[in-house]
């Protein structure tokens, strides 16, 4: 098989190594009227994501009585993609936002806001290959900012199979052409997977390297996470002493 | 928006009952924790659908119908014929299914086994087309939820490709450029038996095929759909709660042994309804 993706030396289309994130930024709190919002970039990927209470849950019946509960909209915007994409919410939306909600309720300290919601919004601005675990990422960053009681952050980073190479971090090109995507949401303080897809074709071997190649991923992520909020809060800090 | 769910209301003691019987390595109908309920499959069940199954999964109950109609392909893939699937969660199901348009679970749902049907390439979609850019099969499956008493995952895939593994459709001829119907019809050549295999995660024990009591007690699954060489085409994780990678193997583990039982049981190569 002629590769395409990954030449002679290892290298993908985009100079990376098999096991090479892609570049990252991180910045939290830059929205002013979210509780809590961060921006989040890896390599093409533009994301937004903002966090609003633990307020008043409305409509009232969706309260329950011993805890907050958590309202997510994972959306992309039209522009976001090549073809326009229509803004209305999509069946992969959808399950999306479902998915992602699932792996940021273990992290929340839901317990302790009953008969509360809590609003997390993540807006795709430009997508180009692992938007959910993406969107994860900065929504873990948003709900941290907005200083939610967490039980730790969720790192999120997808693996797959690309010209039969087990590889890091697909961009929209390995992801629409390769073998096999793994997106993998991992919660460090917990040793735990809160996120678990996969599509494509591999086997159970391949599937397990990817999901280790993933938790580096995550691992390499979480770090930034953690310089990301100590940038913005002790920096806040030092300035506040001088003053 | 997706939004924390209200939960099936299940009695703290019934919890604490399967928590604890659990934790003595047994489950309230008696099975081993690697154990499937009795799986009893109804083909041809719809007369006017071109492929119909009924799966039963010990109660629960699935309904999927296949039409093959025929209608333009997707721009990108102007020689493939198109796969749609739909599930429904009937409000005669369950007492927690609501009458509406498809949500979250149904769609997540249907996406999963879509997943399981596209990436295995069960179907070959090149063999579904008329004329390029113009007019393709469309091959529509629509799950019907019947009966919901536990691991709808599972009954769902499986009753999706009894229907597609007998369905036989009408053949059309273009005619000046028009799908025109003909009396022939033609049997739908599946290619793969892709297998689900849906595990309820209780604390640290994984029980294979959770019962509706069992779902409720423990809110959180984990599915793999395997291939006959035992790739795999999909993985999802549901539900509220999170997994360790242990688990995660031992549960990879023994549905790839559990997929290729139910696929010797339920589709022996060359002795299959349509497919004989």
């Amino acid at each position: 098989m002629l590769s395409k993706l990954i030449d002679e030396n290892g290298i993908r289309t985009d100079g990376r190594k098999l096991d090479e994130l892609r570049p990252v930024k991180m910045e939290v709190g830059i929205l002013k009227n979210a509780n809590g919002s961060a921006y989040f970039e890896q390599g093409k990927c533009k994301i937004l994501a903002a966090v609003y209470g633990p307020h008043e849950a409305h409509p009232r019946h969706l309260a329950l009585p011993d805890r907050a509960i958590i309202r997510c909209r994972y959306h992309m915007a039209p522009f976001s993609v090549t073809e326009r994409k229509n803004p209305a919410p999509s069946r992969r939306e959808i399950e999306l936002s479902k998915v992602i909600r699932e792996a940021l309720e273990p992290l929340v300290m839901c317990e302790l806001f009953p008969r509360t919601m809590i609003d997390i919004f993540i807006e795709i601005l430009t997508a180009d290959g692992g938007t959910r675990c993406a969107g994860l990422t900065a929504a873990s960053l948003a709900l941290a900012d907005a200083g939610i009681p967490l039980r730790g952050l969720v790192s999120a980073c997808a693996a797959g199979k690309v010209d039969g190479k087990i590889v890091l971090d697909l961009n929209d090109k390995e992801d629409k052409e390769g073998d096999a995507d793994v997106p993998v949401a991992f919660i460090p303080q917990m040793n735990v997977f809160s996120l678990l897809q996969m599509d494509g074709l591999m086997t159970a071997e391949d599937y397990k390297s990817a999901l280790s190649i993933a938790l580096q991923g995550c691992r390499k992520l979480y770090e930034m996470q953690i310089e990301a909020l100590k940038k913005k809060y002790l920096e806040t800090k030092v300035e506040e002493n001088n003053q | 928006m997706s939004t924390t769910p209200h939960g099936s209301i299940i009695a703290k003691i019934l919890q604490d009952d399967i928590k604890k019987l659990a934790n003595e390595g047994e489950r309230g109908d008696g099975r081993a924790f690697d154990e499937y309920r009795k799986i009893k499959i109804t083909t041809g069940y719809v007369e006017k659908a071109e492929g119909s199954a009924l799966v039963e999964l010990g109660s629960t109950r699935v309904l999927a119908g296949v039409k093959v109609e025929v209608g333009t392909p997707f721009p990108d893939t102007p020689d493939e014929g198109v796969l749609s699937v739909v599930a429904e969660l009937l409000p005669l199901a369950s007492e927690t299914f609501e009458p509406g348009p498809p949500n979250e679970n149904s769609i997540s749902l249907a996406r999963f086994v879509d997943r399981g049907i596209r990436e295995s390439k069960a179907i070959d979609l090149k063999q579904l087309c008329l004329e390029r850019g113009k007019k393709v099969y469309l091959v529509m499956i629509d799950i019907y939820v019947l009966d919901h008493s536990g691991d709808l995952m599972d009954a769902s895939a499986l009753a999706a490709l009894a229907a597609l593994n007998t369905t036989k459709y009408p053949i059309y001829k273009m005619v000046d450029g028009q799908p025109v119907k003909t009396e022939e019809r033609k049997t739908l050549l599946i290619r793969e038996y892709p297998i689900s295999t849906t595990h309820a995660i209780l604390d640290d024990k994984l029980l294979l095929d959770p019962s509706i009591e069992e779902e409720r007690a423990t809110g959180t699954f984990i599915s793999f759909i395997f291939l006959e060489d035992e790739r795999i085409c999909a993985v999802q994780k549901n539900g509220l709660a999170t997994i360790t990678e242990g688990m995660l193997f031992d549960a990879l583990r023994i549905s790839s042994e559990k997929s290729k039982e139910l696929r010797k049981l339920l589709f022996p190569r060359g002795d299959v309804g349509g497919q004989g």
